[in-house]
């Protein structure tokens, strides 16, 4: 089944800084597993790269097990690259064919600056969160975890838009740079649950207004986000976070 | 019970002893009569108090969280885009609570119980017994913030059964229990980003404590983005900044996670216990090539329904499904009758090794064993097993390109967890006045192994429900003084980073960082790893010695330092564990025992389970740093057990 050794033609994006202009840049890189991970890849080529003394490519990448959110990069016009639900550090070389010529983007969005080639700054997801993605309890004097019963389908659906890693995949696929997934992924996790409920209201009202004060666009339902999600969360967070907000301002 | 009046006849005069300052008492009513007698800080004065909070993980995120609710200005630092990403984002399986939910007899003292022995007695019992009676705390508070945990058709919590314990105890949230737990304490951190309490600071890189007085009052740090060092002023410092399991390079440890702050710490005065206790994960994806950057973990959960195995025979190439029932050697249920698959990870881990070491691993590295799910598929139905690890079964299908559905999962063990960590007392201050050490990052709490599904439940047991009271007890009996970040302290510890960080950077040698920190990784898991000799580790400390010399002297670096430079932290951050690694074999040359995951082929039983020597070595060794060129200095914290019967360790 193994292709032992390949050699791919990179095309990768170089910027400086947030105010520098960027380019694609050729590298030719030899002997790649099949079985290497797409960042082990980089990893491979930044070594050749600081032997022959260059600056290595900047890419943000941490637990490598596709939780952590921190990778976010463009393979081949695809946010995360060509394999369904998988965040880049999870896709594997042995999705590429020997010879292949592959492009690596940053996510390209106004409210994610570029900070340097292949890393933005996605912190405009923290201020949404800071806008309202929380239940206002402090910590200590809770009731039982068992006082209030949920039935497993509302947990588990519940769970299924709470497993977002925050990597803004959604972001950078949709032609309008909306946040609507992110956002609304959050809105229908506490919406769902009877926690989240007494401030579901002010929640949507405040987290939906931050996400337009920050520069996202709108969403116009072309499911870009759900395509690439890591997490495969779907776009019926963006339709529960409409009637949320609709029943929120009457 | 104060533990620093025993004067064991193997205690020499030189040997220091340490005061854990744990309540005189009862063990089960030594934290509620603390708590009696604690001092607090009136609502009016928190405000006057500045905390650093270092790190965001559940320690990190739940302690500032909980520190900014009462009343305190908080400054909480991460080294990543956004306090979200943590470490703790990875834990797959669970976290324990003595609910007894599921009515099978569990309580606080079995969960205590299960723990210390678990930790092969080698952990201070009034920590233990605090831990467990602060779980069911955690579950609550977790709840009450939306945190979703799988619930059954009724509606109330499920509980599934973890390694090393025979009832069902722990909660969780499908194979990512640890990204909910984190997601909910983040959650908790941004509301109080919202009220203006806790002021953020991501992409910071800790590079120096700041000690005023003797005391802890401020932190240098190194904004990743512009360069710049910066200094931090506050009245007490946390840190919460994870364990040091990179040391071996590979390691199921996020690539970010590392040991410079607490390093930094220990060279500033704080002791660092029990560097040697390193927990060895049994069920991990194995390596597949040089160019490996790190091992993803399977949760130890799937052992409720895998079964471990390996063929009867040396060399047997066969593919797993060819090989007959008979001709397998299912050996934890054969050795281990009564816990089978469930062996506690050091036992599981120890016995994966033998095993392959016997020449009959699998698979093309001959360094795996087969987790094999067709029992369980025949017995509970593919749906039910879905259920339980799809998402787990994803990855690995992801990672190797096989369908664990159809052909067994290959396994090997990985470094995971560090036991060890800065030394702290019963209210989690290290040896510098008002430096709290929480979570991974302390020693406490786990002994010389830790249990499954603990990690979760220390660390926000630490950031919750001890920090709050602690801290507030020592800012209240604590006179400090005002100090500003233009300290003369502040000044040198700024430039003793930026010294560094230049001298990093004009070292121009021909060798990577990536390439130092691999070889460190060699000698560490070939000689402080699973199993260790006394040999091993004297060659282990002198290779490690020569390969620092030549990091200083042929380190290649490129890039500059006032921008991004991803290569230049990992220098700095091998830098540390190449002087960690060496009090780590150190650490584990002194232990001349075996106990939990710390196993010196000296010390072992007939039967090769680890043999522990309680009269000489039932302490916890903290170690104080001397300067570069000389020995650290070992103090002891004598372990005394009232409440438990220390035993060989049996999972027969």
């Amino acid at each position: 089944m193994s292709k032992d050794s390949m050699k791919l033609h990179l095309k990768i994006w170089r910027q400086e800084g947030p105010n520098s202009s960027g380019k694609l840049v050729d590298y030719d890189l030899d002997n790649v597993s099949p079985d290497m991970s797409f960042l082990e890849m980089l990893d491979i080529l930044n070594e050749e790269l600081i032997k022959k003394g260059e600056r290595p490519i900047e890419f943000e990448h941490d637990c490598r097990e596709g939780i952590c959110g921190s990778c976010s990069m463009v393979v081949n016009g695809i946010a995360h690259g060509p394999q369904k639900a998988t965040a880049v550090c999870q896709l594997h070389m042995r999705h590429f064919n020997d010879g292949d010529t592959v492009y690596i983007e940053p996510w390209r969005a106004k409210a994610f600056p570029i900070v340097k080639d292949l890393v933005t700054d996605r912190s405009a997801f923290d201020r949404i969160m800071q806008a309202g993605g929380y239940v206002s309890v402090n910590t200590g004097g809770t009731p039982d975890a068992n006082a209030i019963p949920i039935g497993k389908e509302t947990a588990d659906e519940a769970f299924d838009f709470a497993t977002c890693i925050g990597c803004g995949a959604c972001v950078a696929a949709c032609p309008n740079s909306s946040a609507s997934l992110f956002t609304g992924a959050k809105i229908s996790q506490l919406a769902l649950l009877p926690q989240g409920d007494p401030e579901r209201k002010k929640r949507v009202r405040a987290m939906v207004e931050q996400m337009d004060a920050e520069g996202f666009g709108d969403c116009s339902n072309h499911a870009e986000c759900e395509a690439v999600c890591p997490k495969g969360i779907s776009i019926a967070a963006i339709a529960r976070m409409r009637r949320e907000y609709l029943k929120a301002l009457f | 019970m104060s533990s620093d009046v025993k004067n064991s006849s193997t205690m020499s005069e030189k040997d220091k002893i340490l005061d854990s300052k744990e309540p005189e008492g009862p063990l089960t009513d030594k934290w509620h009569s603390h708590l009696d007698k604690i001092k607090l800080v009136a609502p009016n004065n928190k405000r006057k108090y500045d905390i650093i909070v270092v790190g965001t993980g559940l320690a990190g995120a739940s302690a500032a969280a909980s520190l900014a609710e009462l009343g305190y200005n908080v400054k909480s630092f991460c080294i990543h885009d956004t306090p979200r990403r943590a470490h703790s984002i990875a834990a797959q399986g669970g976290i324990n609570a003595a609910k007894n939910y599921q009515n099978d007899g569990d309580t606080i003292y079995r969960l205590f119980y299960d723990t210390i022995k678990g930790g092969d007695f080698r952990s201070r019992e009034s920590n233990t017994y605090r831990l467990a009676e602060l779980s069911v705390n955690i579950i609550d508070q977790a709840v009450a913030q939306g945190v979703p945990f799988a619930r059954e058709y009724g509606g109330l919590l499920a509980n599934r059964s973890f390694g090393g314990v025979q009832v069902k105890r722990t909660f969780y949230a499908r194979g990512q229990t640890g990204q909910q737990l984190l997601l909910g304490a983040y959650s908790a951190l941004m509301r109080q980003v919202n009220t203006g309490k806790v002021e953020m600071f991501p992409r910071r890189e800790m590079l120096e404590l700041v000690v005023v007085d003797g005391k802890a009052r401020g932190i240098v740090t190194r904004n990743l983005l512009t360069g710049e060092i910066e200094k931090h002023a506050g009245h007490a410092v946390v840190l919460a900044t994870g364990g040091y399991g990179n040391t071996f390079y590979l390691s199921t440890n996020a690539k970010n996670s590392n040991v410079t702050a607490a390093w930094r710490c220990y060279k500033k005065g704080a002791y660092f216990g029990n560097p040697c206790y390193v927990q060895i994960h049994p069920t991990c994806i194995p390596q597949s090539g040089h160019y490996q950057s790190k091992l993803t973990l399977m949760s130890e959960s799937l052992r409720n329904d895998g079964r471990v195995w390996v063929p009867k025979e040396k060399g047997d190439n066969r593919k797993p499904t060819d090989i007959p029932e008979e001709e397998r050697d299912y050996y934890l249920e054969r050795k281990y009758p009564s816990f089978g698959n469930l062996v506690p990870r050091d036992v599981a881990s120890r016995n994966a090794k033998l095993v392959c070491d016997e020449g009959r691993g699998v698979g093309n590295t001959g360094k795996a064993v087969y987790l094999d799910f067709q029992t369980a598929i025949e017995r509970d139905g593919i749906d039910t097993i879905r259920d339980k690890y799809g998402n787990l079964f994803e990855m690995y299908e992801r990672i190797t390109g096989e369908d664990p559905y159809k052909v067994p999962m290959r396994i090997y063990p990985a470094v995971h967890y560090t036991m060890g960590g800065l030394w702290v007392d019963y209210n989690l201050m290290s040896t510098i006045p008002g430096l709290h050490v929480l979570g991974e990052a302390n020693f406490s709490d786990h002994g010389a192994n830790r249990l499954g599904a603990s990690a979760l439940m220390q660390g926000l047991a630490d950031g919750y429900f001890v920090i709050p009271y602690t801290l507030g007890d020592y800012l209240a009996q604590t006179e400090l003084k005002p100090v500003e970040n233009d300290h003369d302290a502040f000044r040198e510890a700024a430039n003793e980073a930026a010294d560094k960080i230049d001298k990093l950077l004009n070292i121009n040698g021909n060798k990577t960082v990536m390439e130092f920190h691999q070889e460190l990784g060699a000698i560490m898991w070939d000689k402080v790893g699973m199993a260790r000799t006394k040999e091993g580790l004297q060659e282990a400390i002198k290779e490690i010695k020569e390969l620092k010399e030549e990091f200083w002297s042929n380190l290649k670096l490129t890039g500059e330092k006032n921008t991004f430079n991803k290569y230049l932290e990992f220098a700095g951050r091998v830098a540390d564990f190449l002087e960690l690694g060496e009090l780590m074999a150190e650490d584990a040359l002194h232990r001349e025992e075996s106990c939990g995951c710390h196993f010196r082929d000296e010390y072992q039983t007939e039967e090769g389970e680890a043999l522990r020597n309680d009269d000489e070595f039932s302490y916890v060794a903290a170690w104080e740093y001397k300067g570069d060129d000389k020995k650290p200095e070992l103090h002891k914290e004598n372990l005394t057990f009232e409440n438990v019967k220390l035993s060989q360790r049996s999972y027969k």
